[in-house]
């Protein structure tokens, strides 16, 4: 049938002409929209692309034809295909003085170039030509084009030109100019930074449409920095007020509303410069009133209006009328049949609850019928609102309620979002300690591998921490009931790694802890865990530190150890283990096994895992070693860094070069870039290092235990720190001098007695406040931001707050922030910062290495391109480009990066000249230097 | 700011497809391809309204319409407003319908370029140019004149821009 239709349509259309294209296009269009599987389209469009290339290469194409073939490469590629064949064709057709064939050329090559593709070098002349040209049409394509193609170091070449266009006389002209400003702006903010005057001049354009284009580069200009537009509160209020009085041309009345995208822009505007500032929120007042009163709620737009009102109100500060008003809107939007409406109401609701927070009270059925909604849209957006809603007092409901959600749904990127919402709640406002265990346990079970690892590890803090002020006797009640419920759990099967994880850790540290549990019984667990899940290594590993753990404190309390025959078997197999991380867990269980109580005690004491353990990372009790050895005519240690001769370029504090890789520099021995290494390779290895890590370890330990017996045993303690503790405990800095084993002798002397284990994680965080605060401010802030009555709530179940008051103390403080637009934390974020502080190094790395790069002449190789590539400009704006150029050098390290790999491959060069002068793209023709700096 | 915006037949078949910032191909088809899966596994009569974070990156919304055969798709982030983006798809289907006389799926095929004409009228570089469709009708019907007059004379290899100015 569809077929059928497809063959009418196209005779139809072949009756009317074609539309200028040819029978060819029709057919390759005609059969693609039949083929019945991918498979065939996929041969279609192969076969089609062998055409194209065999086209193309022919001599003399005729220009008709020649543009035909370029919107089928296009069709090809939106379709999923590689059409870079054709892309200097494209580029050439750029050049064309035919205004069609030139449109053409500048469609293609915005689809399929992006601004740091090689060819674009090829087209900045021609823009620069065509920005000048006489028909404003061509002068709008060009401009078209620059949004796209153009990067932080071509800005310059045509930015004077753009300016000048901003006073053209075509209107389409100066809105396009604008746009491409703001574009600019958006790319480089300081390449453009002397020229934002030009956006308030604009905003007073005649031309409604190109104010109206004004606000969007106005907008991002405004949230980036407020206070310094304060000035234009009162225009843009009249400028909404005499759009809402109907000045402008009719031709901007959409369904009968006046210009309405533009009052949405200016209400955008206005919320963000009346946020916080009572006078502004005054004179802004008067006219939302107004638009709340015209706004006609039957179409669509203006519904859009009201929304963004609403969402004005509850970013200014309303005076109350304007929140009734606001209030009515909502209730009006929820009281809709369409869902989109529906949508808003909630949406706008989860935004003023914040400044009202009864409001959410008379739309209780509503946000209840949202929530059963078949819609998935809506019924997130409704759980978005109770998110923000949660209170100690309404905690179960909505969890309880997000579990069931969350277990319902397949789409993995929400459910990890539900669960770390989950997880959030539960920590903030658990009504029992058996609560919030059972409801961990739900959503490690059901989203388990979807959680970030550090939603386990925080788990394992609260656990380890407990959650009482000082009450010793709660923290062991919540431990044993967690201990209780994992044995419970451990036999389902199937459990989610992460989950794993967590129960042998909590089994290890607490699963004999108040002798309920016999050591045999629970280490028999743990070894059923190792074996039921003997492909997870990581699993694996904790299960057996989980068993080195019981086993020292069976020891160290003096009791006589049977390790189990599953035991033994385990062991032995792992001590063959191709892991070497494995390898030396059991290694060290074994070793463990054979020492006396003392020794043992001082190598894992009793609930200690909180205790920090400071790292040398000097190795400083190396240094006789050390110069023992170099003594003895050893070669001193140089930096991997430093080999390559460019340290003097980095970031790094000279001391660090004499560093021996430790655990902050571990990645580096693997991302250090090469200089023959392409820039895209070098990003790709960052994720890489993370397996490797424990082998990278690995030496650096076995070296130490051949040096100095006694230090094994810090080392391993160090080993299990970085496995099991929080890596945000670890000392950033390697300031302390002291060696791990002082620490560890300090820390397991003051922890003699067992009862007094709980205060004494507290004094030894306190150096670690400003590590801590953070994340406790975003707490505090999304509580209050999310309800005000909650926040007294939060006060009566202080007992939960996960940390206790003396670290707590300065987040309390953001509580009496006024302002109530604190966004809630990005849970997505959670695990970002470890990841991030990985992932900057090697750029770092990669600056260096361009800065110095580009000290041997690579920027005087860039100008020179540029100083060629503008033989038409007039002379001073070379020159400012020059000056722009090298003003801006120092940024611009990935541009330069792909200079310097350009330079010394001969051999793509190569390619790309022949390619070039296939294409009959002659050297000689309009710029010809241009050729010759980018292929030589 | 709008980060695309795509058309596509309800069999999954991008028949448009701008992204305002760049994709590799591969990317760009499996967003079109993941947009696809989302919009065809929604029930009808809900809402049009999509949180698209897993395909496009935090704070990512969908709007999207359904014409016929056709689904209209802009994507953006939380700086744009839902309803107004659904007018917005509202405004680009009366253009192309004032364009074509009673559009349909194959007029967009077959007239590619003349879409991304009327499309980057209304869409700037990721920002809403221009929302009469007055104006756009205008500015489109005003290249195609031009485009006809430097068609007919394409044999003369001669600049048109000179004299053809305004």
């Amino acid at each position: 049938m569809e077929q059928l239709k497809t063959i009418g349509r196209e005779l139809a259309m072949g009756s009317q002409g074609g539309f200028g294209q040819s029978k060819e296009f029709l057919d390759l269009v005609k059969s693609i929209g039949e083929a019945r599987s991918k498979a065939e389209e996929d041969r279609i469009v192969l076969s089609e692309i062998d055409i194209l290339k065999r086209k193309l290469l022919e001599p003399d194409v005729p220009k008709r034809k020649m543009k035909e073939y370029i919107i089928r490469l296009v069709y090809i590629e939106m379709l999923g295909h590689d059409a870079s064949f054709g892309y200097i064709h494209a580029v050439k057709m750029t050049h064309d003085d035919n205004l069609l064939l030139k449109r053409t050329g500048y469609l293609a090559v915005t689809l399929f170039l992006n601004e740091d593709h090689d060819l674009i070098i090829l087209i900045v002349n021609t823009i620069q030509k065509d920005l000048r040209s006489d028909n404003y049409l061509v002068v709008c394509a060009a401009l078209n084009a620059i949004c796209r193609l153009i990067n932080e170091e071509t800005i310059p070449a045509v930015l004077p030109q753009v300016v000048e266009l901003l006073n053209h006389q075509k209107e389409a002209v100066r809105k396009k100019a604008i746009m491409a400003l703001h574009r600019f702006h958006r790319k480089s903010p300081s390449s453009v930074s002397h020229l934002i005057s030009n956006f308030r001049k604009r905003l007073c354009d005649n031309d409604p449409g190109v104010m109206g284009a004004t606000l969007c580069p106005l907008f991002d200009l405004i949230s980036e920095d407020v206070t310094s537009y304060k000035d234009l509160v009162s225009s843009f209020v009249s400028i909404l007020k005499q759009v809402t009085e109907r000045r402008l041309p009719k031709s901007y009345d959409y369904h009968q509303m006046p210009a309405p995208f533009i009052q949405i822009k200016l209400l955008k505007i206005m919320a963000l410069l009346g946020s916080g500032d009572k006078n502004a929120s005054e004179i802004m007042s008067m006219v939302l009133g107004d638009l709340f009163r015209k706004c006609d709620s039957s179409t669509n737009i203006g519904n859009a209006i009201l929304y963004e009102c609403i969402r004005c109100i509850s970013c200014i500060l309303p005076n109350p009328k304007l929140l009734e008003a606001a209030a009515d809107a909502i209730s009006k939007f929820l009281k809709s049949d369409s869902h989109n409406l529906k949508y808003m109401g909630i949406d706008g609701l989860g935004r003023l609850i914040k400044i009202s927070p009864d409001i959410a009270e008379q739309h209780q059925l509503a946000v209840i019928d949202c929530l059963e909604d078949p819609d998935d849209t809506l019924k997130r957006k409704t759980f978005e609102l109770l998110y923000k809603m949660t209170k100690s007092s309404n905690v179960e409901v909505i969890v309880d309620r997000m579990i069931d959600y969350m277990i319902s749904i397949n789409d993995n990127h929400y459910k990890t979002e539900i669960a770390s919402r989950c997880v959030e709640l539960a920590e903030q406002f658990a009504p029992s300690n058996q609560w919030f265990i059972q409801t961990m346990n739900k959503v490690f079970e059901h989203a388990g591998d979807l959680v970030n690892i550090k939603v386990a590890h925080n788990l394992m803090r609260l656990i380890a921490e407990g959650f009482g002020e000082d009450d010793d006797d709660a923290d062991s009640k919540l431990r044993l009931s967690a201990v209780e419920s994992y044995l419970q759990l451990i036999s389902e099967p199937k459990l989610p790694s992460l989950f794993l994880q967590v129960i042998s850790w909590v089994l290890g540290e607490y699963g004999t802890a108040d002798g309920k549990y016999s050591a045999s019984y629970i280490s028999g667990k743990l070894c059923d865990v190792a074996d039921a899940y003997s492909s997870d290594e990581t699993v694996k590993g904790y299960a057996v530190s989980a068993l080195m753990k019981i086993y020292a404190f069976e020891i160290a309390s003096g009791r006589k150890v049977d390790v189990l025959p599953e035991c033994q078997s385990l062991i032995e197999e792992l001590l063959a283990s191709h892991s070497t991380d494995l390898q030396q867990r059991a290694y060290e269980l074994q070793a463990l096994l054979a020492l006396d109580a003392r020794a043992v005690e001082t190598i894992i004491p009793l609930d200690a895992s909180c205790e920090d353990i400071e790292v040398d990372k000097e190795l400083s009790f190396l240094n006789g070693y050390i110069q023992q050895a170099i003594e003895s005519g050893a070669q001193p240690y140089i930096s991997e860094r430093e080999r390559s001769g460019m340290f003097e370029t980095t970031d790094y504090h000279p001391q660090d070069h004499h560093e021996v890789p430790s655990h902050t520099l571990r990645f580096e021995a693997y991302e250090l870039p090469k200089p023959s290494v392409p820039p895209q390779a070098s990003t790709e290895l960052v994720p890489v290092p993370e397996p490797y890590y424990s082998e990278s370890h690995q030496p650096i330990s076995t070296s130490l235990v051949s040096e100095r017996e006694s230090s094994e045993i810090k080392l391993r303690l160090d080993g299990v720190k970085q496995k099991w503790g929080r890596p945000s405990y670890q000392p950033t800095t390697a300031a302390s001098s002291t060696t791990q084993q002082a620490a560890n002798g300090i820390t397991s002397h003051s922890d003699g007695g067992v009862g007094s284990s709980s205060s004494k994680p507290r004094s030894s965080y306190e150096p670690k406040k400003p590590e801590i605060d953070p994340e406790k401010q975003r707490l505090a802030a999304s509580l209050f931001g999310g309800s005000s009555s909650s926040r007294t709530d939060k006060k009566s179940s202080g007992g939960h707050k996960p940390t206790k008051g003396t670290v707590n103390k300065p987040a309390t403080v953001p509580k009496e922030n006024p302002t109530p637009v604190q966004p809630p934390p990005d849970l997505l974020d959670l695990g970002e910062p470890t990841a991030t502080i990985s992932a900057m190094d090697p750029f770092k790395e990669l600056e260096g290495l361009m800065d110095s790069s580009s000290q041997d002449g690579g920027s005087n190789d860039v100008m020179g391109l540029y100083s060629d590539a503008a033989p038409v400009t007039t002379t001073t704006s070379v020159d400012s480009l020059l000056s722009e150029l090298s003003d801006s050098s120092k940024g611009n390290s990935r541009t330069y990066q792909s200079q310097t790999s350009k330079g010394p491959n001969t051999k793509e060069a190569l390619e790309k000249d022949a390619l070039v002068r296939q294409m009959g793209v002659n050297p000689t023709s309009q710029n010809p230097t241009l050729f010759k700096d980018l292929l030589g | 700011m709008i980060k695309a915006v795509m058309m596509m037949n309800t069999q999954g078949k991008p028949r448009l497809a701008k992204f305002y910032d760049y994709m590799p191909v591969e990317k760009q088809q499996e967003l079109i391809r993941g947009v696809f899966s989302v919009l065809c596994s929604r029930p009808e009569n809900v809402s049009n309204f999509l949180e698209i974070d897993s395909l496009f990156g935090p704070d990512s919304r969908l709007v999207y319409k359904h014409y016929a055969t056709l689904y209209f798709v802009l994507v953006f982030d939380g700086s744009e407003n839902e309803l107004a983006m659904l007018d917005l798809i509202q405004v680009l289907v009366e253009t192309l319908d004032k364009c074509f006389s009673n559009v349909c799926e194959l007029d967009i095929v077959f007239n590619y370029s003349k879409m991304h004409a009327v499309l980057d009228e209304i869409v700037f570089g990721g920002q809403v140019l221009e929302t009469s469709s007055a104006e756009v009708m205008k500015a489109v019907k005003e290249i195609s004149k031009l485009e006809a007059a430097s068609n007919s004379i394409s044999l003369v290899p001669k600049s048109v821009s000179g004299w053809r100015g305004r």
